[in-house]
């Protein structure tokens, strides 16, 4: 693992970036959605694999955060006629102050405890959600397309409706956490971060607040994660409590799994993957979450690294 | 219904559940203390206890009694053999390591569940009470199968409890749990322990989901919210401890079900996740816990 922003690496993910504004222009309609799609989820996986791949925690109440970003932008919309920058703002805002909140708590204990601890409160979230139903709509969900109005800037005007925007959109958010995400991890803090997750005790010893830096972390890959939230609620203006559900927490860490954790390239190659074998399943049969079973009990058992692990340790040691 | 009567009911309805709960909670706890590691899919074989069940009715003739008793042996032994080759073909190839595990058992949990939807299909399945009758309070009548259900539950938590501490078995768990290294040193056969541990913990599940069938349907989802509550009791009870999680069973079970009858469940589930927050904050180990595990 390379320390800073090398040559290489910036090449690298610039590259991505740069076949991703590409193919925007290549793909049918079909994909071209899709895409978009697959780059709003990979930011939240980015934003996941902050947390479990550059600390060693593993959240599986990821969709807590997620479903902050949702619901802090589509309720204003929905009710308070909010534009779309100020809903947003509130989206990630309230799940950055979220993810504060519950790691002041769940901090507290660790190891498997923390595992429990995370998967009770999404729950709990979950079910605030479905509770709260005259207010949040949370099982039947609403669509935000007739409350919002476009952006404008300048003399350009924003449709939200606009396929192209959805995928500009897309492409900036994915690519501001994606360089976020290779900053943070070579940066002093970054590995401070890496060190918890190699060795805390020792981190801990040699005078660092690892409590510190775990919150830290928390409320970054919260952060990232509520504003996935908040871009899926505004570019596809739907907004459901399914999306705070246990599969919305066990989605991200498949992604970053496949992709390979502590890998900054992984969580997009993770999150394409598995987007379109679930397409593909779900066409074939309604019992289609069987293969997200199955791919996690064989990434488990035979390639733990997931891709961009495996090809770091074959060919390419800089990787970030 | 005045007040008194409708907290009595509340009351029964939480005993109920304490005990159910107690049952599940303690396979995972079990499972935990010997193996160290936490079961994700615990709850599906709750599930798979229950649908079971249901096939037992519907399969074995002579009235629902029989088919009841059937399902009490049959569901527990195939969820355990299943356990086993899980524990074999999976857990062991990983070497237990602990956030491995709880990947590997999210797998199992959707394949597992995803299997059941394909097999039985996504609706609600009823099976008839072995045994119907009512005891009627001067109030309101109230189901005896779910006294029953409350007292063959309290016998098998003894009969664990029993199982613990006077077989050889129990004693290997309970030497595994403390010193693994120390018990293998000793001739214990902890790899055997292990399985033995992991179907034991999967079959009290089981058990709980047969005896839960006749008062809440089997269903393919059903899994899930046993699994939630008995992730919040061995929380609350302290991680291994089989006296705590009983203790906190009982504690969640019954606040669980006066809150279900005087407001709702959903709202039962949220104050109960509070609860473990209040714990956290001041116990981070459980009430019974080893500190600062």
């Amino acid at each position: 693992m390379s320390g800073r922003l090398t040559g290489k690496v910036l090449a690298l993910h610039l590259g991505i970036l740069g076949l991703l504004f590409i193919a925007q222009f290549v793909l049918p309609a079909y994909h071209h959605t899709n895409v978009a799609r697959i780059m709003v989820l990979a930011t939240y996986a980015v934003g996941y694999n902050i947390l479990l791949g550059y600390t060693g925690l593993m959240s599986l109440g990821h969709a807590m955060f997620f479903a902050a970003g949702m619901y802090g932008a589509g309720l204003p919309i929905y009710y308070l006629q909010f534009g779309a920058v100020p809903a947003f703002c509130v989206g990630v805002l309230l799940s950055l102050v979220l993810a504060a909140l519950f790691g002041l708590i769940a901090l507290r204990t660790s190891g498997v405890s923390f595992l429990i601890v995370t998967m009770m409160f999404a729950q709990a979230c979950y079910l605030a959600l479905l509770y709260f139903n005259k207010i949040t709509m949370g099982d039947q969900g609403f669509i935000l397309s007739k409350s919002l109005e476009s952006v404008s800037l300048g003399s350009f005007e924003f449709a939200f409706s606009d396929p192209a925007v959805k995928y500009n959109i897309a492409l900036l958010l994915f690519a501001g956490s994606f360089l976020l995400s290779a900053l943070l991890v070579g940066s002093p803090t970054g590995r401070v971060l890496i060190a918890v997750r190699e060795n805390e005790e020792r981190t801990g010893l040699l005078g660092y607040n690892t409590y510190k830096y775990k919150l830290l972390s928390l409320v970054i890959s919260g952060g990232i994660s509520g504003v996935a939230g908040a871009a899926y609620a505004l570019l596809f203006s739907y907004v459901g409590a399914s999306f705070a559900s246990i599969l919305y927490s066990i989605y991200p860490i498949l992604w970053t799994l496949l992709g390979g954790t502590g890998t900054t390239t992984g969580p997009m190659i993770g999150t394409g993957i598995m987007f379109y074998l679930v397409d593909i399943a779900s066409g074939l049969t309604s019992s289609y979450l069987f293969v997200v079973g199955a791919v996690l009990v064989m990434l488990i058992l035979w390639f733990p690294k997931g891709i961009m692990g495996a090809v770091r340790t074959r060919w390419l040691p800089w990787l970030p | 219904m005045s007040f008194g009567p409708h907290l009595f009911l509340a009351l029964l309805e939480g005993t109920v559940t304490a005990f159910v709960l107690a049952l599940i909670a303690l396979g995972l706890s079990l499972v935990f203390g010997v193996m160290r590691i936490v079961n994700i899919a615990h709850g599906e074989f709750f599930m798979l206890g229950a649908v079971l069940a249901w096939s037992c009715s519907m399969l074995v003739g002579g009235g629902a009694f029989m088919g009841f008793a059937v399902a009490l042996v049959v569901g527990p032994l195939i969820v355990g053999a299943m356990a086993v080759a899980a524990d074999g073909l999976i857990l062991r190839r990983i070497n237990y390591q602990p956030e491995s595990t709880i990947v590997a058992t999210i797998g199992l949990l959707y394949i597992i569940q995803q299997l059941v939807l394909t097999l039985f299909g996504a609706d609600a399945r009823p099976v008839v009470p072995p045994i119907y009758f009512r005891v009627s309070f001067p109030w309101f009548g109230y189901s005896g199968y779910k006294l029953i259900v409350a007292g063959v539950s309290g016998l098998l938590l003894l009969g664990t409890w029993l199982a613990m501490s006077k077989t050889k078995l129990g004693l290997y768990m309970r030497a595994t749990q403390q010193d693994q290294e120390m018990a293998q040193a000793f001739g214990v056969p902890v790899r055997r322990v292990y399985a033995k541990a992991f179907a034991l913990g999967a079959m009290l599940a089981a058990v709980a989901g047969v005896l839960v069938v006749p008062i809440q349907q089997a269903h393919y989802l059903m899994g899930l919210d046993p699994l939630l509550l008995s992730f919040i009791v061995v929380i609350i009870g302290g991680l291994g401890s089989l006296k705590g999680t009983v203790v906190a069973a009982f504690v969640v079970g019954i606040s669980d079900g006066v809150v279900s009858v005087f407001f709702s469940p959903t709202l039962a589930k949220i104050v109960a996740t509070l609860l473990v927050a209040a714990v956290l904050v001041l116990r981070p180990g459980g009430l019974f816990g080893e500190e600062g595990s």
